[in-house]
């Protein structure tokens, strides 16, 4: 068993991604996930593989579509205003059903925005973000150990499915420093990448091409995608709940937010207040259990979010309206503390400010 | 019966969707017996770009893959980088690799990219209806110039050859004509070279084929070809622009 090594989180994204069997990073420098390719440029051709820096995010995006349709474990990572300038790659890695993951260490926007924490891109994230009907399935670590257990999960599921996956993070999140434990995990059972365009031809030349002209095979296509994307919601749902058996005031956050929400529910706990937590880790498929289980017994959920109300609306979907639905933020690189967090909990649950 | 002539097997046996008279049809064939000449059909990527030759995945005999629009040296990068020993083409038109992909072109030059791409150039945006391209010469009529390129609108256009040849990345560039046979001949002669310079991995390598749009341009085959001699090659000198390998002039 390998000890615990104390490391920062960029730097925990990238050895994850290479014990995970990643050997290809194409990425565009910018804040704050610099100290993940930093790390790359060195550990990748330790490993036989290589980091490239590309001309753009545009440029490293199109470089990942062609290394994994070369059949190789490929990734690439960038922060928000980067992530937008994909979409039109993510879009063609969907669309010509390419594995890839993509680790997006969000700042707050929109624009340029700035460089501090943010939660903002769930929606371009778990909503399609780039043209065209498709989805990603969207992983958000809360800490450190979750990334490493988390990112095989991202390729192998990218795998399985040929389809982009998302690891979602934040700015706290690469920034900050945990003792994490790289533990040695079997990959999911995937078959070999026939279709991959290796130029070592078996019986019949390999084409990857999303470009469908007649309507009725591209309807056929976007049947074919949809029929996979209700596999991924039906076999990769990833949450985590916390006290909520008996909560009646059930906190909704993921990622960082969640473990500051944390310590609201201990206190909320500490001052007679029932409250728990559901996490989601898959954004995207987003979690309908915990809120089918919860949501006729409960006084009321309160979603936390560093945005303006993103996932909350996939919240108040699973609630049905069965139960009120409060949203508390904040935005631009504003981190909400446990005590504003209790503060929303003890005003819902009618105490006085 | 003696066997005189024979479609190459670089080609597969779909038929092509290009129009009567242009020629992208002979500059697939010459691409697709360059590979096989060199035997390197099963051992070659290549990758289509967007516009007219969108669909070249589905012509030539070889892995392929699909890019979006003007991304294709991106792509070829990521597919070379990946498959070391094995060969890698773009084939791009004008409007992708001039205008939307300026960029990507550029820096896969840069780097030395051991990849090999051939530049269709015939001044127009085909697919999309004849709008004006970067490469559209000055007082060009197209579709969005009407009154014809005016450089003092518009610019001028854009010499791929001449601007990719400074860079030392490079290593074989050349511009051919398709307008007759010799200077198709000389077109197929420069295709292999930009493949051997792969070959000996000598870095980044592109020909640039001078091309007609008779639909388009609006006229008929001959006119087109002539138009390609009369009006486009004093704009756009033939010739090799670099060269590392040594050879030819």
């Amino acid at each position: 068993m390998m000890a615990k090594v104390l490391m920062k989180g960029n730097e925990v994204i990238a050895e994850a991604a290479v014990h995970a069997g990643c050997r290809y990073l194409f990425s565009y420098p910018i804040t704050p996930q610099s100290e993940l390719v930093a790390y790359m440029a060195k550990r990748l051709p330790e490993v036989g593989g290589l980091f490239l820096q590309a001309e753009s995010e545009i440029a490293a995006i199109n470089m990942v579509y062609g290394a994994s349709s070369a059949g190789a474990r490929v990734m690439t990572s960038s922060s928000s205003p980067g992530i937008s300038l994909k979409q039109e790659g993510i879009s063609y890695l969907a669309g010509s059903e390419l594995p890839a993951v993509i680790v997006n260490v969000m700042r707050g926007g929109p624009g340029l925005g700035g460089i501090q924490p943010g939660q903002a891109d769930y929606f371009q994230a778990t909503k399609g973000g780039g043209h065209g009907d498709y989805h990603a399935p969207v992983l958000a670590p809360a800490t450190l150990q979750e990334i490493v257990d988390l990112m095989q999960d991202a390729f192998d599921i990218a795998d399985r499915y040929r389809t982009p996956v998302y690891l979602l993070g934040d700015g706290m999140l690469g920034q900050m420093m945990e003792p994490v434990e790289f533990k040695e995990r079997a990959q999911m059972d995937l078959g070999p990448k026939d279709w991959a365009t290796t130029a070592t031809r078996g019986d019949e030349r390999k084409v990857t091409n999303s470009l469908f002209l007649d309507p009725q095979e591209l309807e056929e296509h976007n049947h074919r995608l949809q029929a996979k994307y209700k596999s991924i919601m039906e076999n990769e749902v990833r949450y985590d709940t916390y006290l909520t058996d008996d909560a009646d005031y059930i906190v909704v956050a993921f990622g960082t937010v969640s473990r500051i929400a944390r310590n609201a529910i201990k206190k909320a706990r500490d001052n007679g207040l029932k409250a728990g937590l559901i996490r989601p880790v898959s954004l995207w498929p987003f979690p309908e259990k915990p809120f089918i289980d919860t949501r006729d017994k409960v006084k009321a959920y309160l979603t936390v979010e560093m945005n303006a109300g993103q996932m909350v609306e996939d919240v108040r979907l699973q609630v049905e309206g069965r139960s009120p639905v409060y949203f508390y933020g904040r935005t631009g690189g504003m981190i909400p503390n446990s005590d504003e967090i209790y503060a929303q909990i003890f005003a819902i649950a009618g105490g006085d400010e | 019966m003696e066997l005189v002539f024979q479609k190459t097997t670089g080609l597969t046996d779909k038929p092509t969707g290009y129009c009567p008279g242009c020629t992208h049809g002979i500059i697939h064939r010459l691409v697709a017996e360059v590979m096989e000449e060199m035997g390197i059909l099963e051992d070659t990527v290549g990758v289509a770009s967007v516009g007219c030759s969108v669909l070249a995945y589905e012509y030539f005999n070889c892995d392929m893959t699909q890019a979006a629009h003007g991304r294709a040296p991106a792509v070829a990068t990521g597919l070379k980088r990946v498959l070391k020993d094995k060969f890698v083409f773009t084939y791009q038109g004008d409007g992708d690799l001039a205008s939307i992909g300026t960029a990507e072109v550029v820096h896969a030059a840069a780097r030395g990219e051991n990849i090999t791409v051939i530049f269709v150039n015939n001044a127009i945006y085909g697919m999309t209806g004849g709008q004006m391209a970067p490469t559209s010469l000055v007082g060009q009529v197209t579709a969005t110039s009407p009154f014809g390129r005016d450089k003092t609108v518009q610019g001028s256009p854009i010499r791929v050859s001449e601007l990719l040849a400074t860079l030392d990345g490079a290593a074989y560039i050349e511009r051919v004509s398709t307008h007759d046979v010799p200077n198709i001949n000389k077109a197929k002669r420069a295709i292999r070279k930009a493949f051997e310079t792969q070959k000996k991995g000598l870095g980044f390598s592109l020909v640039e084929l001078l091309s007609s749009c008779t639909t388009n341009w609006g006229l008929d085959p001959v006119e087109s070809l002539n138009w390609i001699k009369e009006q486009m090659v004093p704009v756009y000198p033939l010739g090799v622009y670099k060269d590392v390998g040594g050879g030819r002039k």
